[in-house]
């Protein structure tokens, strides 16, 4: 069965009919072309497409599109504003954060909705927020130099 | 922070040296990087693959006529549309893109279906009727060689893919002038790459010009292509390979892979496009990881600390078909050489088919295991003699430049400042002695070569070309067909680039990875890309800065030795009024012939591509890099968790091109050898990988991720580009034996199973107890 959804998305209003079997993840995908949000895995193993619901860090490959109704998604595409890179998104790349780039969206997603509820995280803090999104080339080090590079910069 | 031991930063070159972001990198943190998976499908085809439910067995029948029935599948191909084998080295292809008349492992691709929609793809899977007479089916290396064992492959008796015996020096002389010989069995997990992409491949077939385009993950699009060419029975001119962004590798796509093949045949069966999504646990069956190795290792040392003799004795478990195989295991022996100079070693490698996934080349090809049970032992008889760790190895270094017994050139080593670089930064001398109970320290040193002297293709070509083109914009154009797959060869390309032309890297832009567009490249595996395309691409600079100073010495009515050229400027030494632009210059340099194109390349001297020896071109390379670490671990007394507190690591890249990739290099693979020591395995049940997800396969997350200290040693290398070696490899199989060498300091138990899972550790420590109590109450008896 198919339902309407309004929803916004990177502070645009969209509505569109979708199945209540439709992932948030393939929605966005397929449906809305916004393909910088990844897929890992095959079901909230990896992090890869986090996005934010409500300012929240959700795996999108594990949400129900038909359940965004009434929410704002932000996605990767989101961050940078007026062309200009998002503190996180300048950090990463400035800082390595970033290798094959294939974990990259999620973990900036994750780790901008823990600095918006914490502007100043410690090591332990970071390491918390960002623990369900795995990423296979850094071993972690520069993306947690990166976070912290972030987090200094926007204080 | 890293800190570097040589060539500071500008000292030596105006570009090549300082850190920069990855040329590519905007593209990643903003999520407009196209990987294969988010190409355009609007019109395409969703491909699907039917995977065998057992592990061993003949195909008695395989109708698909129902699925091609149903409403909406465009294609089925099976194994009677493919009769090619496919495969890395041309003696050993034994493998089929889809599975004829047997099936080997449980997953292995039997029928594919192109369909509409993913959800008529998998409802034709469905209508598929498969039967298969059930064969014995072997999971481990030894039942597959007991000798009434069923084979796998009928011409490979005893079910060995290669056997290889090498012995160089007097193995009998450096044993006798042992004074300690110890010999120890080590059993190493299969592991897989895991990289975060998962394997996915688009195919378009242009029926009416007989042309075929596919896009994939692959780090090597060349070897993709002649396979392509090989299995469709196509002229090669006919098909396009393109590489998008790649989603990471570690060598899981450094040879041609079924579904790239699989999704062609289908693409050509349907006359159209599709594409093929494989699922995680697809994913990780098609994995060609580093195999279950059982390393028998017998080590004679002299009083003093010199290792007088080695023998070695290697099995893999290499999986259902050839892949890498007869490499991985000729590495094992040839990167026994190399880091060490040792008077004598015998080695003995078996590589063994089992029905399972097959394995192939994963970071730190051949060498991981073998290197984990050599610096363990190094380790313990240290111990037994007295001697400290770091000083044994500094006796037993290979010197530079000298040839190993096996022929192996090495012409730069950094290894003892390395050594040097990681006892000083983790301060072991004087921490050592001072560890709380249940702590501990541990160091191993680690070697790898910076490509294959001698490709797996030899055609005689040389081992890289890059090409460029000089435009009336003033813009420089690089071609090349390296693949990027996250370690930073395009922006090391750029530097290159800038390096010798002395521009902005700005105004270098870089096709990559377009068979159409970009010159051929064997591919992004055994850490060749620097050194090898990092030289052409010096070259290819060179060439065109020829003409370009040609260009302004006309024009400043100069002799072209007179001109400079800095910071995009020509001048004419000694004269301050005669100076062009970059612009300028190219204008004039254009106004002959027009738009300007050159290219470089290099090519593998003969004495540096290895020994005569059968198999003796594997192992040779034009440099070797070097690393050593320090790893400090803590060990809970009632879990036996094992925690990675901190790790020192420096690696001899012989000069660092981009120090911030090398950095990233140098921590990314050693935290791949930790997950490698502590967590990692594939575990099958009936052949079936229980490990089928990123949960069950566990790879360490940044909760569990240590601090890593970074050094980088700097050999200046005499052939590589700017000096420069290997970075991304070396340093992984140091940090195995590091942990098992720290935990021995913390707990005093040697384990020799890897990875060292809390319960592997436990049942050691339990059984200690047991024992100690014994001796205890057996020493009380006596008094």
């Amino acid at each position: 069965m198919k339902r309407l959804i309004r929803l916004e998305i990177n502070g645009r209003k969209h509505e569109d009919a979708v199945a209540d079997n439709l992932l948030l993840v393939d929605y966005l995908r397929e449906a809305k072309k916004l393909t910088g949000t990844k897929k890992g895995c095959d079901g909230g193993e990896c992090g890869a497409c986090t996005v934010l619901i409500d300012g929240v860090a959700r795996p999108s490959c594990i949400t129900l599109a038909a359940t965004c109704d009434g929410h704002k998604i932000e996605t990767i595409e989101g961050q940078a504003k007026n062309g200009r890179l998002s503190a996180l998104q300048r950090s990463f790349h400035e800082n390595l954060g970033t290798q094959c780039g294939f974990c990259t969206p999620g973990m900036i997603m994750a780790a901008e909705a823990l600095l918006r509820q914490n502007p100043e995280p410690n090591e332990d803090a970071i390491r918390s927020a960002l623990g369900g999104n795995l990423c296979r080339c850094t071993g972690y080090v520069k993306i947690i130099k990166s976070v912290r590079a972030a987090a200094g910069a926007k204080t | 922070m890293s800190k570097r031991t040589k060539g500071e930063p500008g000292t030596r070159h105006a570009i090549a040296g300082k850190p920069v972001p990855l040329v590519d990198g905007i593209e990643k943190v903003t999520g407009k990087a196209l990987y294969t998976a988010d190409l355009e499908t609007e019109d395409a085809l969703i491909g699907r693959i039917l995977r065998s439910p057992v592990s061993h067995g003949l195909i008695s029948r395989l109708d698909v006529s129902k699925a091609l029935a149903l409403e909406g599948v465009r294609a089925v191909v099976t194994g009677a549309d493919c009769d090619h084998t496919y495969g890395v080295i041309p003696i050993a292809m034994n493998e089929y893109p889809l599975a004829r008349d047997k099936v080997r492992y449980r997953g292995e691709a039997v029928a594919a279906v192109a369909a509409i929609d993913a959800a008529t793809a998998e409802l034709a899977l469905e209508l598929i009727e498969l039967e298969i007479e059930e064969l014995q089916a072997y999971y481990t290396a030894e039942e597959a060689r007991a000798p009434d064992a069923v084979l796998l492959h009928d011409d490979k008796p005893g079910n060995l893919e290669r056997e290889v015996h090498h012995e160089f020096g007097d193995l009998q002389a450096g044993f006798s002038n042992a004074a300690f010989v110890l010999s120890e069995r080590f059993d190493c997990a299969e592991v897989n790459h895991a990289q975060m992409e998962p394997h996915a491949a688009l195919a378009y077939y242009d029926d009416e010009r007989s042309r075929l385009t596919v896009h994939s993950v692959t780090q090597v699009p060349f070897y993709v292509h002649l396979m392509l060419a090989r299995c469709l029975n196509m002229d090669a001119s006919r098909i396009r390979v393109v590489t998008p962004f790649v989603g990471g590798g570690f060598g899981s796509r450094t040879e041609t892979l079924n579904f790239e093949l699989i999704v062609a045949l289908l693409a050509r069966a349907a006359n159209g496009k599709v594409m093929m999504r494989l699922t995680r646990e697809e994913t990780l069956i098609t994995h060609r990881g580093r195999p279950h190795t059982t390393v028998k290792l017998k080590i004679g040392m002299t009083n003093e600390g010199r290792i007088a003799a080695v023998e070695c004795e290697t099995v893999q478990r290499g999986g259902a078909y050839a892949g890498y195989g007869l490499v991985t295991i000729l590495y094992a022996g040839a990167l026994l050489h190399g880091i060490y100079d040792i008077a004598a070693i015998k080695y003995d490698g078996y590589r063994v088919y089992a029905n399972l996934p097959p394995c192939g080349a994963m970071r730190g090809h051949g060498t991981v295991d073998v290197r984990h049970a050599f610096e363990c032992m190094i380790d313990r008889m240290a111990r037994e003699l007295g001697l400290d760790p770091f000083q044994v190895r500094r006796m037993n270094m290979v010197a530079a430049p000298s040839r190993t017994l096996n022929d192996l050139m090495v012409n730069s080593c950094g290894l003892g400042e390395c050594i040097d670089a990681v006892e000083k930064a983790s301060g072991w001398k004087e921490r050592k002695a001072k560890l709380p109970p249940g702590r501990g320290l541990g160091m191993a040193c680690s070697h790898y070569v910076s490509g294959a002297a001698k490709p797996v293709h030899w055609t005689g070509e040389p081992h890289a070309v890059v090409s460029m083109k000089l435009d009336f914009d003033g813009g420089i154009t690089v071609f090349t067909g390296a693949s990027d797959i996250g370690q930073g060869s395009t922006t090391m390309v750029a530097l290159a680039a800038a390096e010798i032309l002395n521009v902005d890297i700005a105004r270098i832009r870089l096709i990559t990875n377009d068979s159409a567009v970009t010159p051929k490249d064997n591919g992004s595996y055994s850490s060749r890309v620097t050194f090898m395309v990092g030289n052409a691409a010096i070259e290819a600079s060179k060439n065109l800065r020829k003409i370009l100073v040609a260009a302004a010495a006309k024009k400043l009515d100069a002799n072209p030795e007179d001109i400079i050229c800095e910071a995009e400027t020509f001048s004419v030494r000694g004269s301050e009024q005669s100076m062009m632009s970059f612009a300028d210059v190219a204008i004039a340099a254009l106004a002959d012939d027009g738009t300007i194109n050159v290219k470089g390349t290099f090519t593998c001297p003969p004495e540096a591509q290895g020994g005569k020896h059968r198999g003796g071109a594997v192992g040779s390379t034009m440099g070797f890099s070097y690393a050593a670490q320090v790893v400090e671990v803590s060990i809970d007394p009632d879990t036996c968790l094992v925690t990675v507190e901190k790790v020192w690591a420096a690696l001899d890249c012989g000069f660092a091109i981009n120090p911030l990739a090398v950095e990233g290099q140098i921590e990314g693979s050693v935290w791949m050898g930790m997950g490698q020591a502590i967590s990692e395995e594939t575990v099958y049940a009936n052949g079936l990988p229980v490990h089928g997800s990123l949960l069950e396969y566990r790879m360490p997350t940044i909760v569990e991720s240590p601090d890593i200290d970074v050094t980088i040693v700097e050999s200046i290398d005499p052939l590589g580009p700017f000096g420069a070696k290997e970075a991304g490899e070396g340093a992984l199989s140091g940090f195995p034996p590091a942990l098992v060498n720290a935990i021995a300091d913390a707990i005093g138990i040697d384990m020799n199973t890897l990875p060292v899972r809390p319960d592997r550790l436990m049942e050691a420590l339990v059984a200690r107890r047991r024992k100690d109590k014994i001796t205890a109450r057996n020493s009380e008896e006596v008094s």
